[in-house]
Order: structure tokens, then C-alpha cells, then sequence
């Protein structure tokens, strides 16, 4: 049997990418995951007989150009389609286009079109900043308290050449919400929702909770990774990771899918190992956790191998979502009122205003289904009719918000959420109900049982400051390192967070070859 | 009309009735929310009643929780320092446990009433850790601080005092050992254990029992000239014993607020609690580091010249601080100036000359002494009396 420096646990994007690159430098590595197909969330599906999709993951918006070029993933079979503008739709049919710098329809005003660019230009010197922080691990407090906190997102962020105004403006706004920051800079009702919908996509929170002002910079950093803004990645986004399988392979690490680490072996102080499902144990010199951080705490380790100070802030960890997904096959191309056919192919939002957005949070606080959602909609078979059979369709939508659990459970709701869904649809797009040949709604629970994230949060936990940068997944056992010497993190639980980004992947496997523990 | 600072009202004990009848002095003081006695008639009068007949000190404010379930050694392992599997049943042992920094949280007596079942007695409250630690562990914790009270029975006399009470065999008992009797027909726990450094024993019972207990008790030794003892006269005690306690000698880490004002057992001359060999406790890898590196202070016993206790003294070294005084006392029986300190490593080594810095005063005048003082390896108060079994009983 090899004697692995590294096992990786989970051929995610990130588990696929730390593997790649610690075995372009020379590392024996393997990656094992429990599911069949690489990519982690990174997933394509037959939903129903010849319609294909892209069944966690939709939108492509952040993904490192560098790691792109650096494993080679174009040769290694990836395509990404045209870059997507935002269409954000209203029920009067007069839409609003929001296409780089560029506002159009639904009656947008000169003073709106004119401060909208002022505020991207702002945003992209923050999203700069951050991307500071992102592009390595995050520096360590000295001290765990606010006021260090503080001061270290003062000094760390501050420090570059920002200008006063800039610097005093992000110190108010990373701690305010992006309803109010919405409302410093916009009137139009459909415009801020549109922006707002970036600021709580894959989080617990609405438009007002404190913290959406750093989830939406989170976002906005994706301009500086990834040039090309949205796109779809063609095929599915399940052909993500295929590339990234076979750019990981090409590297030389071995991937190992359909078999799941059951548990992380300790041996003194060390881990030594991973027992796989099949029973085998794997010794190696360091374990690279890309499965959330509760699930390599609490299920592969156990709390009572962890120190009492280490498990409370495992147990403390807040892994809520409230992100759902409803996939349609369908027998033609939908009608939507107002809509060509290329604007039907761009990224579609079903999001009226602020408050809409607020109200449809309001219920998950109360585990209630709430009868007006959000929505943010690919129709990807039009760019790529690979994915449906010939003529025919499917659409897929990212849903705010449904609860983890509804009370009496998702048996008894799951039909009429998903009726009530397509009938919030039907509006936009009359006729969409005749059309539709399968249908299906997938709620957190479903994607923590597919592909194994704790409340199937879109981040392997809630991307809140008090959980992000150095104190990302918690503090001890941030910077990739864990309070467990010989275990890593290299998934979304890890700085700088989730979506599909590779950084923290690329990052954790710069840091473990910097910390010469596989040496 | 007059509010008070305090938001609830003290609690009393199971004895108060006969605490208070015996307190003719009223000196109260607070322990733990509780309504105690500083002193009942004369601190000096009481200590040498440890120390020369039998002392009574109502701990019943002590915070005691049942730990039991098939994982309850395997939790008290991995929150504790010490190896509790060694431990066997009705057997006590002194224990301290810290947090993930190896700063010491508390320390506190281990009674292990059976295979899975365990007490644990601790100054501290500590139902917040104790809950957080059973993480991952199948254990059931119990808070049973009010449905226990106790008393120290402590002293050259103690063993005869308690025999008469009806703990026949009672001198067979072993240091640290634990012996059950019946008390008006319900259980008496009692373990040879206490907090003076002698002969001495604790007595457990639930708290419908402890006025007849206390009765009973006085009522056995007057012979033996028993009294009842306060919080002054138990920390003389505790000072010429050596021992350690929470608040005083160290801050307990949860409720510290400074950086670097909390203590590692290393740094309090508690390593010998601390085993390596536990592939995993609270602290373990912290402390493995400490070790390595080597501790910031020494915990250091004091015999210092002269009579004046060193009460908050700065410690020299030449004309260096080099540490501060803890807890201090002129002890009786040792007739020693005692002290403890908190030693800059690595000053502090058993057999160093230093310096106290003393200031006392008499009359508004104040005095400031330099009294050399010399670092000591251990307590000087060790009777044979604390180990001897079959114990002493007249
Ligand atoms: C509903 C939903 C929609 C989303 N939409 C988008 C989107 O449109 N665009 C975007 O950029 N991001 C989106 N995200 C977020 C994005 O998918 C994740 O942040 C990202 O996939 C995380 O990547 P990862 O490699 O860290 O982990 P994952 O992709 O979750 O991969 C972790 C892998 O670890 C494996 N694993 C777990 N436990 C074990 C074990 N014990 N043994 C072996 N293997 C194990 C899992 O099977 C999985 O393959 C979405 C998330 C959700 C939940």
C-alpha cells in the first residue's frame, strides 16, 4: 500500500484542488469521497430522462482564474458559457437589466444610473481589500475579543491605500446591512433588491441582519477572481469537477470516489489516518478535512477527542440555511412576459423589493414555508441544449428562504411548497405549468443527505464575521490548522468561505506545504 | 428605607439553626451565596481546636455534583488532569481540571461512590463546564450541592469524636478512603478527607439530617472539647498545610479577564496532578508546550524571618520584584512566618534567599519590613497523625 503524506476527505472543488496542487508539489495524496461523482456541490443530475441539472450549484461567479490556469482545466475538459447579465424581473413585464455599469428598463431613473457605477467602483476597492485577506490565510488575534477584533480588521484592512473616506466608510458599513446601504445609494425598489439578493444568497440572514454587508463584499470579490462575472459552466456544473478530477489526477494525487471516511484516526497527539467505509484504515502524515466542520469534528473525530474548549466551539458553530432549489424539466421554452430569447437565457431574479426579500425570511425564524420566496433563475438548456432533449428544457432556481425543518417536517409540506413555487412562477411566465414534465423542490435537509454539509448550508456554515477570516471556522482552529495537530481543513468551513471559489483548497495546501508537516 | 448592594438575599446552610446558636460573636461573612461564620468565638481558639482537639466546619456551600453513566471515568479523564482510572471505589482523591489553555479552572475532590458513579466537589460552580465537557459522552450530570450537607470533622480527636457518634471501625479507614454508615436510619457518608492538613474527617449527609447530626456530634465530643470552627481559622489551617485555594492562590480562568493572569498547574507546583501518560485531557497539549518551554512563574513556599505576616508583599530578588504573596499567615503550630507566592521563573527555586517586602501598621503608622525569607520545599505542618491507620482514637 502507498504511504500517503496526505488523505483528503472530500473531492469537492476544494478537496480536488488542495489535492492537486500539494501533489503538484511532489506530495503523495490521495482524495476519498462517499459520493459517486466528483465536484462535491459542484454536481450534474438527470432529473428526469434526457434533462440534465445542475443540481446544487448553479452559477459560476467566483472562481479563481488563477487555479483555472495553474491545473489547467480548460485542456482538462472545462467550458464556461457567456458572461450573464442580471435580469431582474417585474410584474409589470418591464424588466430591469443590470449588465456590468449598465441599467436598463423598468423605468430606471438618470440619479440611480448615475450613482450606480460609483457604487460598484466603491465596492471593488473594498472587494481589493478583501481579497487581500482571501488570497492567504487570514492574520491570527492576539487576543479573542471584539476590540481586537476591531482593531485587526482596522489595521488589517485599513493599511492599504484606501483613502480616508473609503477607509471610514467600510468601517461603517461592513458592521451595518446592506437594507440601509441599499437605501444610501439607490430608490429604485427592483435595483436594490437585485444587489440585496447577493448579500443574502446561501445565508440564514435577510437584507437587514448585520453581517449582509460582508456576505455582499464576499460576493463582489468574485469580479476580481473571476473576470468574466456569472456564467454557466457547460455540460452541468458536475463537469467542474470532472476536470477538476481528472486536472487532480493529472497531478498526480489518486481520487477515490463512492467510498466514505468513516472516522479520523488519533494516535497520541497526532492524526494518523482515516478508516474508510470499506473498513481499511489509510495511514498517512496529515488528513485534509474538506467536509464541513462539524462533520470532521463532531462525526469523524468525536467530541471526546477533542479538548472541552475545542468541542463547545465545535457544538457553538451556526450551520443554518435557508437556501432551496426547485428543478423543472420542461417539454418548451417558457414564456416570459416582457423576455427574449437571450434574455431568457441570463440570470433571472424574481426579487420585487427589500422588503419582499425581508418578508420571505421572516418565516424560516418561525420554521414556517412563508407563500412568497425569492428567486434566482438559470434556464441553462438555452446556451447548452445538451442538458435537455432536443427543444425541450430545464430550469432550475435558487430559493430564499425555507427552513431546515418545517414544523411537521418536509413529508407534509414538501407538495404544496413546490406547487406554490411553480404558481409564483406562473405569474411571470404564463403558460410554464403546461410545460412542465418533471418537477422537483430540494430543501436544506436534502443537500446535507446528498452531499453531507451540516444544515446544508451553502458556506459549511454561517459566513458571519464572528465565523469569518481568522476566526473562520473558529478560533484555534483557524489558518487551516486545527487545535488537532495532523488535521487540516481545506472545504468552504475554512477561510475564506464558501461558494465555488478554490481558495480555500489552494490556500490550505499552500499552508500545509509552508508548514513542512509532510515533509 | 434602606435597599442593599446585594440583588438576592444570602442563603443558609442545613446547620444555621446551630451555627448561628453557636456564633455569639455574629461575624458572618458570604461564601458561595451562602451565610457563613468567619469566626464563632475566637479565630485562635478554634485553630488550635484543629489542631489540638477536634475542629467542626460546616461545608455544606461546597458545590457537589454526581457524575454517573457507563462514559463517566472516560469523561472525568479527559476533564481532569489526573488518572482517574487509579481511582478505585470509596476512594477520594485532590484534582484540579483547566481549560484548553491549561489554565487551571478549579480544583476540587473526586469521590468515586462506584464503578460509573462519581462526586465530584468543587469551590467553583461548574454545571456550565461540566455540561460542555459531557460532549460526546454518554453521563448523566447531577447538581446535588442543596440535597447534601456536610461537615469537616477535623483534629487529633476527631476519629474518637465520630467512633462515639457510631462510625464503629472508623480507624480503619485509610487517608482519602470513604466509609458508609446509618445516621437515624439514613446513609452517612464519611471520608477521610479535609482541608486542614491533620487528622480529619467529612460527613455527609442529606440535609434533613444535619441539626440531629450537628446535635449529636457537639453532644459526643464535648469530652473532647469540640467547637465549632470559621472560614479564619479553616484558612490558617489550610496555610500551614499547604494547600492551595481557588480565588486566593490563583484565578479560576473562566473569570479572568486579564491576559496572563491565569495559572497553569505547572506554575503552581501542581504537576504532580498533571499525567502526561493520558493520551488526552483539557490542556494536555498546552501544558506538553509549557513544558517544554518552560513555565513564566513558580509557585514558591515561604518561610520568612520575623513575625509579620506577608500579606500581599511584593517578593524581591536583590532590588528586583521578582513575585507577589498569595496567601500568608504566622503559623501556630509550625511557629513559621508562611507564605505563598507566585514566583518569576526562574527565581524560586527551594533553598533561594529573597526578599518580602512587608508593610504593617500600628496606630495609622505605617511600617514597611524587608524581611528575608528563604523558598522551602513543602509544608512544615505534617503530622504523623494525618496518615496513621488504624488512626489515632483514645
Ligand atoms: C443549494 C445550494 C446552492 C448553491 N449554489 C451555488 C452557486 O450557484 N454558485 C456557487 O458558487 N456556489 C453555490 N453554492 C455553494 C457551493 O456549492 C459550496 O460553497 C461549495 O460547493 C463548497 O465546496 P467544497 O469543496 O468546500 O465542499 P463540497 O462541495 O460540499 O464538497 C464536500 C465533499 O466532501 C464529501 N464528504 C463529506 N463528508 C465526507 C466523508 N465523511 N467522507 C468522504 N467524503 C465526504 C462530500 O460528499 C462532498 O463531495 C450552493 C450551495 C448550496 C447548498
Amino acid at each position: 500500500m502507498t504511504d500517503y503524506d496526505a488523505v483528503i476527505i472530500g473531492a469537492g472543488h476544494n478537496g480536488l484542488i488542495c489535492g492537486a496542487y500539494l501533489a503538484k508539489a511532489g506530495k503523495q495524496v490521495l482524495v476519498v469521497d462517499g459520493r459517486d461523482q466528483p465536484g462535491g456541490c459542484a454536481s450534474t443530475r438527470e432529473l428526469a430522462a434526457g434533462f440534465h441539472i445542475s443540481d446544487c450549484a448553479q452559477w459560476l461567479y467566483q472562481f479563481d482564474d488563477d487555479i483555472v490556469r495553474d491545473l489547467g482545466l480548460q485542456a482538462a475538459g472545462l467550458t464556461v458559457g457567456r458572461a450573464k447579465h442580471t435580469v431582474a424581473l417585474q410584474s409589470d413585464g418591464d424588466h430591469l437589466s443590470i449588465d456590468g455599469d449598465l441599467l436598463r428598463g423598468a423605468g430606471i431613473e438618470a440619479k440611480d444610473q448615475a450613482a450606480y457605477p460609483l457604487f460598484r467602483q466603491q465596492m471593488n476597492v473594498f472587494a481589493k481589500l478583501m481579497l487581500k485577506l482571501y488570497r492567504g490565510r487570514a492574520p491570527k488575534l492576539v487576543e479573542a475579543n471584539w476590540t481586537d477584533r476591531l482593531t485587526l480588521m482596522k489595521l488589517g484592512l485599513g493599511l492599504k491605500l484606501m483613502g480616508k473616506g473609503n477607509m471610514q466608510d467600510l468601517m461603517r458599513l461592513v458592521l451595518i446591512n446592506i437594507y440601509d446601504v441599499m437605501n444610501e445609494n439607490f430608490d429604485h425598489q427592483g435595483l436594490k433588491a437585485a444587489l440585496a439578493l447577493d448579500a443574502i444568497t446561501g445565508t440564514g440572514m435577510g437584507p437587514r441582519s448585520p453581517n449582509t454587508v460582508f456576505t455582499y463584499l464576499h460576493r463582489a470579490l468574485g469580479h476580481q477572481l473571476q473576470a468574466s462575472g456569472v456564467v454557466q459552466v457547460m455540460g452541468g456544473m458536475g463537469a467542474l469537477g470532472e476536470s477538476l478530477k481528472s486536472a487532480a489526477e493529472a497531478s498526480g494525487a489518486t481520487v477515490r470516489m463512492g467510498c466514505r471516511v468513516e472516522q479520523i484516526v488519533k494516535e497520541g497527539d497526532r492524526v494518523c489516518g482515516v478508516v474508510l467505509a470499506d473498513g481499511s484504515t489509510v495511514p498517512t502524515k496529515a488528513v485534509v478535512s474538506s467536509a464541513d466542520p462539524t462533520t470532521t469534528f463532531a462525526d469523524l473525530l468525536g467530541y471526546q477527542h477533542l479538548e472541552t474548549g475545542m468541542a463547545r466551539r465545535v457544538a457553538q458553530y451556526r450551520t443554518r440555511s435557508g437556501t432551496a432549489k426547485l428543478h423543472l424539466a420542461l417539454s418548451g421554452l417558457p414564456t416570459v412576459t416582457g423576455l427574449d430569447n437571450d434574455a431568457l437565457s441570463q440570470r433571472l431574479v424574481i426579487a420585487p423589493s427589500m422588503e419582499s426579500i425581508e418578508l420571505a425570511w421572516n418565516p424560516i425564524k418561525y420554521a414556517e414555508c412563508g407563500h412568497h420566496h425569492i428567486f434566482d433563475i438559470s434556464i441553462p438548456s438555452i446556451e447548452d441544449p445538451s442538458l435537455a432533449p432536443n427543444g425541450q428544457h430545464v430550469l432550475t432556481a435558487l430559493i430564499h428562504y425555507l427552513p431546515y425543518e418545517p414544523q411537521g417536517g418536509w413529508d407534509a409540506h414538501r407538495q404544496t411548497v413546490l406547487d406554490n413555487l411553480i404558481e409564483q412562477l406562473e405569474a411571470y411566465a404564463p403558460g410554464l405549468k403546461a410545460q412542465i414534465v418533471a418537477s422537483e423542490l430540494l430543501v436544506p435537509p436534502d443537500f446535507e443527505a446528498a452531499y453531507g454539509m451540516k444544515g446544508g448550508n451553502w458556506h459549511h456554515g454561517e459566513l458571519s464575521i464572528d465565523q469569518a477570516l481568522m476566526m473562520r471556522p473558529f478560533p484555534g482552529s483557524s489558518q487551516y490548522s486545527t487545535a488537532v495537530p495532523g488535521l487540516f481543513l481545506c472545504g468552504a468551513g475554512a477561510h475564506p468561505g464558501g461558494s465555488l471559489m478554490g481558495l480555500p483548497g489552494r490556500n490550505a495546501a499552500r499552508e500545509i506545504l509552508k508548514q513542512g508537516v509532510l515533509a | 428605607m434602606i435597599t442593599s448592594p446585594r440583588e438576592t438575599m444570602l442563603l443558609t446552610t442545613p446547620f444555621h439553626s446551630r451555627v448561628a446558636a453557636m456564633c455569639p460573636i455574629n461575624e458572618w461573612g458570604n461564601w458561595m451565596g451562602y451565610t457563613t461564620p468567619n469566626a464563632y468565638f475566637d479565630v485562635e481558639l478554634e485553630y488550635f481546636a484543629i489542631r489540638s482537639t477536634t475542629g467542626v466546619f460546616d461545608l455544606s456551600p461546597m458545590n457537589k455534583y454526581r457524575i454517573s453513566g457507563p462514559d463517566a471515568e472516560a469523561y472525568l479523564n479527559r476533564m481532569l488532569t489526573r488518572n482517574i482510572s487509579k481511582l478505585g471505589i470509596d476512594r477520594v482523591c485532590y484534582a484540579v481540571w483547566c481549560n484548553d489553555a491549561g489554565s487551571m479552572l478549579d480544583d476540587g475532590t473526586i469521590f468515586r461512590l462506584g464503578e460509573q458513579d462519581f462526586r465530584l466537589c468543587s469551590y467553583q460552580r461548574a454545571d456550565d463546564w461540566l455540561q460542555w465537557c459531557a460532549l460526546g459522552f454518554n453521563v448523566t450530570i447531577d447538581n446535588e450541592s442543596e440535597d447534601i450537607a456536610g461537615l469537616a470533622v477535623q483534629g487529633p480527636t476527631s476519629c474518637t469524636v465520630l467512633t462515639l457518634l457510631g462510625c464503629t471501625g472508623l480507624d480503619q479507614l485509610k487517608p482519602f478512603g470513604i466509609a458508609h454508615f446509618t445516621f437515624e436510619g439514613a446513609p452517612m457518608m464519611v471520608s477521610r478527607t479535609g482541608f486542614t492538613g491533620d487528622l480529619g474527617y467529612e460527613v455527609w449527609v442529606a440535609p434533613e439530617q444535619a441539626e440531629a447530626l450537628w446535635d449529636q456530634l457537639f453532644e459526643c465530643g464535648r469530652d473532647y472539647l469540640i467547637k465549632p470552627i470559621g472560614g479564619h481559622a479553616l484558612d490558617l489551617a489550610r496555610i500551614e498545610a499547604g494547600f492551595l485555594q481557588a480565588h486566593v492562590d490563583f484565578v479560576p480562568a473562566e473569570e479572568s479577564v486579564r491576559p496572563g493572569r491565569t495559572r497553569s498547574p505547572l506554575e503552581l507546583g501542581l504537576e504532580w496532578l498533571v499525567d502526561f501518560s493520558k493520551p488526552l485531557f483539557n490542556g494536555r497539549l498546552a501544558l506538553l508546550e509549557e513544558k517544554a518551554r518552560g513555565s513564566r512563574y513558580r509557585f514558591a513556599m515561604l518561610d520568612i524571618e520575623g513575625n509579620k505576616p506577608a500579606e500581599h508583599s511584593f517578593i524581591l530578588k536583590g532590588d528586583k520584584v521578582v513575585g507577589t504573596v498569595t496567601s500568608a499567615a504566622w503559623c501556630p503550630t509550625v511557629k513559621s512566618n508562611l507564605a505563598y507566592a507566585q514566583i518569576e521563573a526562574p527565581h524560586g527555586n527551594v533553598g533561594d534567599v529573597l526578599t518580602a517586602e512587608i508593610y504593617y501598621q500600628r496606630e495609622l503608622h505605617w511600617t514597611r519590613l524587608m524581611a528575608p525569607c528563604t523558598v522551602i520545599d513543602g509544608p512544615l505542618f505534617n503530622p504523623q497523625r494525618r496518615r496513621q491507620t488504624p488512626a489515632p482514637a483514645l
